[in-house]
């Protein structure tokens, strides 16, 4: 069970003067149960990327296979892909409508052909599942704050029950505790179902924490695929292209420069306290 | 998807047309729609045709790009060329049943033809050439006049440039909303008339939404920076003639004394 990418490229406005070509030659395999972070610059194609993962964006060229199927191909089925890889867009809360909040998570099910009651039931588990308090329930979601909101919109998506889940750029423009929430969350998802999570951000630090595996794109390329400790220890080709490691990258890589023994890769804050203890007690 | 439409879309390049006053253009422009309205007959056809030709040439945009403006008046063509067709009384080609083409009709409906797609493509180039907030920016200067009447000029062309200015927003704001809803199983193509004016909801309502909050936005941080409307307001970049100004004006002026002058002697 996976998802590949195989050649994919993507141009916007073909032959015309705005052409863009937002993904260039993109091969990728992504395994049942990962925990992917997708990071890159502000225009590096990584919104574009993710919309393709669903079949929301047809590849200008390349192949597309979910589960050892092409997702291109005329019999596929790729409304039903749409809820088996949930896709979570930038600023969800922009999308909420409905008069009451639950009313508004089961939209989703209820498209996937659900009964009433079976939507409800999945709405019920998916708003459970991001902790928003149920005295909220049967409020209008625009009386909610931006990060509640953005828990609304995320259970929008999860009531359908996909497999994969992808969020782009979950914390945008959320407080350092909204944005801890709303990732906890995400990691909890992980752990307890073992769900197959495609994070998008533009911030090392955030990801860095969570993730397994980091994906970095640079002008719709991916330029290093591996865990977060081998692609920091890139750290120099990352700052080249305007992104930093987390800042406790540079720190071990101070201490090793002065002699201190410690492994010059260290992703968390845990890690590196760990390896300099060590260091200093021997 | 949404974002293809291209009529009344700058395209940038740099050409002689693009660096010309949005006042010019918007004059020659006018001189231009007047003299199809005016010309007559081969050697009128011949200017007009000529006229368009340079224009197109000078203006760097490819005549594939400013075809595609044509395609929103198809329907509009068609009718017209038919209506001209049938209808014209005169010296009879061919007759079937209760429709008859005469020399008259297949003459006015070519003529049409040719003054509607010309109408087309000649303020086309205006609009490909000129970017929205040069046009507003030009208007605003050529009708400063009026002020003097009370006309609130500024008021109508700041309105206008922003409404030009929201136009794309709102496209992109469009497709992002619909595919967020797709993303939730949402169908807006399929079913009967009445399902899908339903399905619309899930993204109009966001779009209200968001464009109110845009336009809170915006009024906010105009006010924020001391926006009061037009008096004693300058510009960032004035509107200056160049010398290439004054050559398009009598070029343009030059044109249309032709066409008319065609059309009183032959
Ligand atoms: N709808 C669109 N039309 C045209 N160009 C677009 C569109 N969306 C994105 N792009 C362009 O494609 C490139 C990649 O964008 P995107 O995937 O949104 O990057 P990211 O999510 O990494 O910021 C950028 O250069 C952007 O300007
Ligand atoms: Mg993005």
């Amino acid at each position: 069970m996976s998802i590949i990418l195989d050649k994919v490229n993507y141009v916007y406005s073909e032959k015309t003067a705005y052409e863009i070509h937002a993904l260039k030659n993109i091969n990728l395999k992504i395994e049942d149960g990962e925990f992917i972070g997708v990071i890159g610059h502000t225009g590096s194609g990584k919104s574009t990327l993710i919309q393709h993962l669903n079949g929301l964006m047809h590849a200008t060229s390349g192949g597309i296979y979910y589960n050892g199927q092409d997702i291109y191909d005329e019999d596929y089925d790729r409304k039903k892909l749409r809820g088996r890889v949930g896709l979570v867009f930038q600023y969800p809360e922009h999308q909420l409508f409905e008069t009451t909040i639950f009313a508004d998570v089961s939209f989703g099910p209820k498209n996937q052909g659900l009964s009433k009651k079976e939507a409800e039931l999945k709405a019920f588990t998916a708003l459970r599942s991001v902790g928003l308090p149920e005295d909220y329930w049967y409020r209008s979601p625009f009386e909610l704050s931006g990060g509640q909101k953005r828990r609304v919109a995320i259970a929008g998506v999860l009531a359908m029950e996909p497999e994969v889940l992808i969020l782009d750029e979950p914390t945008a423009g959320l407080d350092p505790r909204g944005r801890d929430e709303i990732l906890d969350q995400v990691a909890k998802l992980h752990e307890e179902r073992n769900m197959t999570i495609i994070l998008v951000s533009h911030s090392m630090e955030d990801v860095a924490k969570y993730v397994e595996r980091l994906i970095v794109m640079n002008q719709g390329s991916i330029m290093l695929d591996g865990t977060p400790g081998e692609v920091f220890a890139h750290y120099q080709e990352l700052e080249a292209v305007g992104l930093a490691a987390p800042q406790i990258t540079y720190l071990m890589h101070d201490l090793r420069k002065r002699g201190i023994q410690v492994p010059g890769i260290a992703t968390t804050l845990e890690e590196a306290k760990e390896a300099i203890l060590q260091a200093f007690k021997k | 998807m949404l974002r293809d439409i291209t009529i009344g879309q700058y395209y940038p390049a740099d050409s002689v047309i693009h660096r010309l006053d949005p006042r010019t253009k918007l004059m020659a422009a006018m001189l231009y729609i007047l003299s199809l309205f005016v010309f007559q007959g081969w050697a009128g056809f011949a200017a007009v045709t000529l006229a368009l030709v340079l224009m197109i040439a000078l203006s760097k945009v490819p005549f594939g790009y400013m075809v595609r403006g044509l395609k929103a008046i198809a329907v509009i063509l068609i009718i017209t060329i038919l209506f001209n067709l049938f209808l014209t009384p005169g010296e009879t080609i061919v007759e079937f049943w209760k429709l008859r083409i005469t020399w008259e009709g297949l003459k006015n409906a070519g003529f049409m033809a040719v003054r509607l797609t010309y109408l087309i493509l000649g303020s086309s180039i205006l609009t490909l050439t000129t970017t929205p907030n040069q046009l507003t920016d030009g208007m605003e200067k050529a009708l400063k006049p009026f002020n003097k009447l009370h006309v609130p000029v500024h008021e109508i062309s700041m309105m206008m440039s922003i409404a030009l200015r929201f136009i794309p927003i709102l496209i992109e704001e469009t497709d992002k909303i619909m595919k967020a809803q797709l993303a939730r199983g949402a169908d807006f193509e399929s079913g009967n008339l009445i399902k899908k004016a339903k399905s619309m909801v899930p993204l109009l309502v966001p779009l209200f939404i968001s464009a109110f909050r845009r336009a809170n936005d915006l009024a906010m941080a105009m006010e924020a920076r001391c926006y009061h409307g037009g008096d004693g307001r300058t510009k960032m970049k004035p509107l200056r003639y160049k010398k290439a100004d004054i050559a398009a004006y009598l070029l343009s002026a030059g044109y249309f004394a032709g066409v008319i002058a065609l059309k009183v002697l032959l």
